[in-house]
């Protein structure tokens, strides 16, 4: 058999709906061990189904358009989502996390897909959305994971290493030397589901884009060559936005006096 | 007496949450003082010796020492001069000898030398202590070990104020009067003071020269 250029097999809707019977082994499970947990599965396969095909339709007509500025605003909402959906899986908030998230996420996001669009990949032109929208996307959602990672791991290790900050301030350090071991920790917390997935990448999974594209006939070593682009992409996207969040946070958890202002947390309403 | 005043601080103030701690309240420390400060428990101690060491946001008041302001100082050099024994104290990974020589590292402290062994020693031995507490484990040590280590090391600073917040809470009797002994030589070998915590009504009373009263 030969790889065919004509794309995968279409799945009808039959088949598509007779997917989602795969679901009620979860559902099953659940009801049988108390787990609690159908109603949320329900729910989420319900949202993944309906935001799946609107992003269906909407990539459909994104891929028609040919202005730059349009192309970029989608871009930036998808940017100022993940921003958004990064602080909202952490257990503590601060007055401007939300901006500081957001200035990570789409300051290490542009730069580096706009690096791989102009430099590495370079399309025709180098907005055009085949390339650009499902690049930015793998970008964001692992810069979303470390992000939040991140975040959450600084603010636990500034609340935990409370004593031992303040011990160090007050025998006279600065705020970096009293911080810079739980600023370090996040950022390496952060870093490592990046470094794991690169260690065992081919062996133990076969990254959905690559799968995508043979499925759709590509020959799997250039397909392979995307992948490689893409994990690089995603590790440099992931240190910036981490390094550029946990700094931010840094900056706005301690004072140019050299104090610690864990005043400044919140724990979000309805939060975990 | 003309004793060279070191610390003051004019009309400080502290809320805690919509409560007002205290206002209004003025400090002074010459050479030689060892202010006990006496209050209810919750009434705000610990946070004004917090407030002198500057590890709080000041919600007001004037800070000085040596006639010099906090700004002038610099924020670290000013903690390193009048230096916070917190209530519950903290060690990092490694022995006694690495958590001693820790902070000579900061750049505070960078070219002021290094810890003396011999000095530390000196006072272990004061302490009823043999040298090999140097070489313990310091996250394996006990509640009173511990006060000990963080005593000896903001001590080895000398500070010009040393801010003691209950440092003896975990200490035996003997251990107790041993510290009090130390802190009394060593005040006396400079122009240097303290101000004092202490829920043991006793030892304020043998150990300060005067106290202060928080209100509720």
């Amino acid at each position: 058999m030969t790889p065919s250029s004509a794309g995968a097999l279409t799945i009808s809707d039959g088949r598509l709906a007779l997917s989602g019977l795969l679901i009620l082994v979860n559902v099953g499970l659940s009801a049988a061990l108390r787990l609690g947990l159908s109603r949320s599965l329900l729910v989420a396969s319900i949202r993944m189904v309906v935001q799946l095909l609107l992003v269906g339709f909407v990539l459909e007509w994104l891929f028609h358009q040919d202005q730059a500025p349009l192309i970029l605003l989608v871009g930036a909402a998808m940017a100022m989502i993940a921003g958004v959906s990064a602080v909202q899986r952490t257990r503590h908030r601060f007055a401007g996390i939300y901006l500081n998230s957001l200035l990570s996420v789409m300051a290490s996001s542009a730069l580096v897909t706009g690096l791989a669009v102009t430099g590495l990949i370079r399309p025709q032109p180098w907005y055009n959305p085949q390339y650009l929208i499902p690049l930015l996307g793998m970008v964001l959602g692992n810069t979303l994971n470390g992000i939040s990672l991140g975040l959450d791991r600084f603010m636990d290790g500034l609340r935990s290493g409370r004593d031992q900050v303040e011990t160090d301030l007050a025998l006279g350090a600065t705020r970096w030397e009293a911080c810079q071991a739980v600023v370090r920790e996040a950022i390496r917390v952060a870093m490592i589901p990046t470094i794991n997935s690169m260690m065992v990448m081919g062996l133990v999974s076969l990254p959905g884009m690559m799968t995508g594209q043979i499925l759709q006939g590509a020959a799997p070593a250039a397909a392979v060559r995307y992948q490689i682009v893409i994990l690089f992409m995603i590790a440099s996207a992931t240190a910036l936005g981490v390094f550029g969040v946990v700094g931010l946070a840094y900056a706005r958890l301690t004072s140019a006096d050299h104090q610690l202002r864990l005043d400044r947390l919140v724990r979000p309403r309805g939060g975990r | 007496m003309d004793r060279p005043q070191l610390l003051s601080a004019a009309g400080l103030e502290r809320r805690l949450g919509d409560r007002l701690l205290w206002s209004q309240l003025d400090l002074a420390l010459a050479g030689g003082d060892r202010l006990g400060l006496v209050a209810p428990s919750g009434a705000g101690k610990t946070l004004l010796l917090r407030t002198l060491a500057l590890l709080d946001p000041p919600e007001a008041g004037t800070f000085h020492l040596l006639g010099r302001s906090p700004a002038a100082w610099g924020l670290p050099r000013w903690r390193a001069m009048v230096l916070y024994l917190a209530q519950r104290p903290v060690a990092g990974g490694g022995t006694v000898a690495a958590n001693l020589r820790a902070p000579w590292r900061f750049r505070e402290r960078r070219g002021q030398g290094s810890w003396s062994h011999g000095r530390i020693t000196g006072w272990l031995a004061a302490l009823g202590r043999d040298p090999s507490f140097l070489d313990y484990d310091a996250e394996r040590l006990s509640g009173g070990e511990l006060q000990l280590l963080a005593l000896l090391r903001g001590l080895q600073f000398d500070p010009t104020v040393l801010l003691l917040d209950e440092p003896t809470a975990s200490l035996d009797g003997a251990t107790t009067a041993a510290v009090e002994a130390l802190l009394s030589d060593w005040l006396a070998a400079g122009a240097r003071a303290c101000v004092l915590i202490s829920h043991d009504g006793e030892q304020i009373e043998r150990f300060a020269t005067r106290t202060l009263e928080l209100q509720r």
